[in-house]
């Protein structure tokens, strides 16, 4: 730990000198991950799962929609890894090209509910009395339904599309993320340099973005992550419901949906879009515990 | 008006808790012109920050100004908008913290907190106040392009409020407030401090308000003082006149029980303690402690008069029916 200037030594020297302890930081944090096992798993199926949605084209080798009635409802074989559908589809290209979907719901339904919820959020806390109050009441209304059900009301209303479902989960979502960035706001908005910085003329917008918005980002890139299963299991469940995704496009909910009816004698047409999901949601919540045990300041010890 | 540049008249702050209403500020009054400084004594609680924060216009709730004014260059603070306070915090009157550490970001660098508030008061780009930056932290005598870069952990107390310093001189304030800035330190880095705050002030011509309860570094560095009690100022004088003749029967207490190298007597301690400000006693304030005890003081409060040029004090002793107690 010792930011001293190397002189005359090249500027990546002195670059690398003057970040050693953020350096020795992230090495620490990279000891803490592979110690963790379960952190490892997550973070492997979740790289797996993220690969695999950008390289879906390469990797399915059938067209995932278009349906070849020659070959309906074939037993897994190799030719077939996990067989085909009613309508011949190839389960396999459907279930990989269906990652994709399923990673750009997560990505869109983390950023507007992360975002709306941690801005919410802020401006209660910081400024709590009245606004607190109305704000907070509003996130108590969205937190009186059950989830799926407020989800489903907003996907009925809307109409079925992958527009829809995101913007049906994010509206239902925003809520813990809102809670938390409150309880992180109040805490931060009575620390000493938060009146400090007051006191030497910052406005309030300055205050609650530069300074109380980066002091709340941990807590909610755990919540985040921990999240993002929820988000996978909310979208599916939508789509198993016929409220989510348009039919033709693989998505994992409506494939398991759509295997209902053979589940007896074709059992492979649910079973393995359904064991897609749970993998993920599984590799998300490991990722999501292993990263509040890593931040937490008491374990890094 | 009484000073050209800050007058406080009969100030009246409460903050309403759980147990009751706590009337801390009891109708405050000093005044100030620039380029002085003012040293504020008195024991923990007696309202010297509240006084503090009631200035800069930061007392919130559940604090609340009740009664009495500040004046700030013959304006209204009470009456100004909140973009006016705005403008007057961080550009015209600036402020010091106790803990330097803690009044800093912890996830800021030294270099981008001090720019932020330069960038402010000169309106500029933040990215511009660098130099700016550069200057003001060898002018605090810390090495800039090291410390620039470093965060507030990374600094020992005494150079975190060395860079506080150079934030709140950043904006050359007519009016620097610092609220106890030495107690978090140990001594050798105290005197250090006050020396810097010395140089840097005689140099820039700031006004000073000095928030301490130690009486030896206030007698060093301030040109008048205010002695304050359970929330009122009991005595008002240029640094000379109280500490040679001390006439409120509080600052005799208070400088008879600061301990003197050589001194064998033991310290004599001001009997009792500090009364409860959600009900405190009738009158003046002190009367339950005070030696020199009449009648008149648990009904009547002593109002601040001016007993000898420039010399202040608010007791019963010396309004004209206490004249004949005097010695």
């Amino acid at each position: 730990m010792k930011p001293v200037t190397v002189e005359g030594k090249g500027k990546l020297r002195n670059f690398i000198a003057l970040r050693r302890p953020i350096i020795e930081d992230w090495k620490h944090t990279l000891y803490l991950w592979k110690s963790t096992k379960l952190a490892m798993i997550g973070t492997v199926i979740v790289v797996i799962f993220i690969l695999i949605a950008i390289f879906a084209p390469l990797i399915a080798p059938y067209d995932p929609i278009s349906s070849n009635m020659n070959e309906r409802l074939q037993p897994p074989s190799w030719n077939h890894l996990f067989g085909t559908d009613q309508f011949g589809r190839d389960i396999f290209s459907r279930v990989i090209s269906g990652s994709r979907i399923e990673l750009w719901i997560i990505f869109l339904v983390s950023s507007i509910s992360g975002g709306l919820g941690a801005f919410l959020g802020i401006v209660a806390g910081y400024f709590g009395k009245f606004v607190d109050e109305f704000i907070m009441r509003i996130t108590d209304m969205f937190l009186a339904f059950p989830s799926l059900v407020l989800a489903m009301a907003f996907a009925a209303a809307l109409g079925p599309s992958l527009t829809n479902t995101i913007i049906a989960i994010s509206v239902v979502g925003w809520t813990v993320f809102a809670r938390l960035a409150r309880a992180e706001a109040m805490k931060t908005k009575k620390q000493p340099y938060i009146e400090a910085i007051h006191a030497l003329g910052a406005g309030n917008s300055r205050i609650m973005f530069l300074h109380v918005l980066p002091m709340c980002l941990s807590p909610l890139l755990v919540m985040l992550t921990l999240r993002m299963g929820t988000i996978i299991l909310t979208a599916a469940g939508l789509g198993f419901l016929g409220l989510g995704v348009r039919p033709p496009l693989p998505e994992w909910g409506a494939m398991v949906s759509d295997g209902r009816s053979y589940l007896v004698a074709q059992w492979w047409i649910s079973t393995f879009p359904g064991i897609a999901i749970a993998v993920v949601v599984l590799g998300f919540n490991f990722l999501g515990d292993g990263i509040r045990d890593i931040m937490d300041p008491r374990l890094r010890r | 008006m009484r000073g050209d540049l800050l007058d406080v008249k009969g100030l009246k702050v409460v903050f309403y808790t759980y147990r009751g209403i706590i009337k801390a500020l009891n109708g405050v009054d000093f005044w100030m012109n620039s380029k002085e400084r003012l040293g504020v004594i008195g024991e923990t609680g007696c309202g010297k920050s509240v006084t503090a924060l009631s200035i800069m216009g930061l007392i919130e709730q559940p604090g609340e100004i009740i009664g009495g004014d500040v004046y700030f260059k013959g304006k209204s603070m009470q009456k100004m908008s909140v973009n006016d306070l705005h403008d007057i915090r961080g550009k015209e009157i600036s402020m010091i913290f106790q803990e330097p550490v803690s009044a800093l970001n912890p996830v800021m660098k030294i270099g981008f907190q001090i720019a932020e508030s330069i960038s402010r008061a000169k309106n500029i780009r933040i990215k511009e106040a660098y130099p700016e930056v550069l200057k003001m932290l060898e002018l605090v005598g810390i090495n800039s392009k090291r410390t620039v870069n470093l965060y507030p952990h990374e600094l020992s107390g005494g150079m975190a409020q060395r860079a506080m310093i150079a934030m709140a001189l950043s904006s050359n304030p007519k009016l620097l407030i610092a609220d106890e800035p030495t107690s978090a330190l140990d001594v050798t880095i105290q005197a250090q401090i006050m020396e810097l705050l010395d140089d840097l002030v005689k140099e820039m011509g700031n006004a000073v308000i000095l928030i301490t309860h130690d009486m030896g570094v206030a007698a060093e560095f301030c040109d008048k003082i205010a002695v304050m009690y359970a929330g009122n100022v009991v005595e008002y004088a240029s640094t000379m006149d109280m500490f040679e003749k001390p006439l409120h029967p509080y600052t005799k207490g208070l400088l008879k029980a600061v301990p003197r190298i050589g001194q064998s007597k033991e310290l004599v301690g001001i009997p009792g303690t500090v009364p409860d400000l959600v009900n405190p006693p009738t009158g003046c304030r002190f009367h339950p402690r005070c030696p020199y005890v009449m009648d008149k003081c648990s009904q009547e409060i002593p109002p601040l008069i001016e007993v000898s040029p420039g010399h202040n004090v608010a007791c019963h002793l010396y309004t004209q029916e206490g004249e004949h107690h005097v010695n």
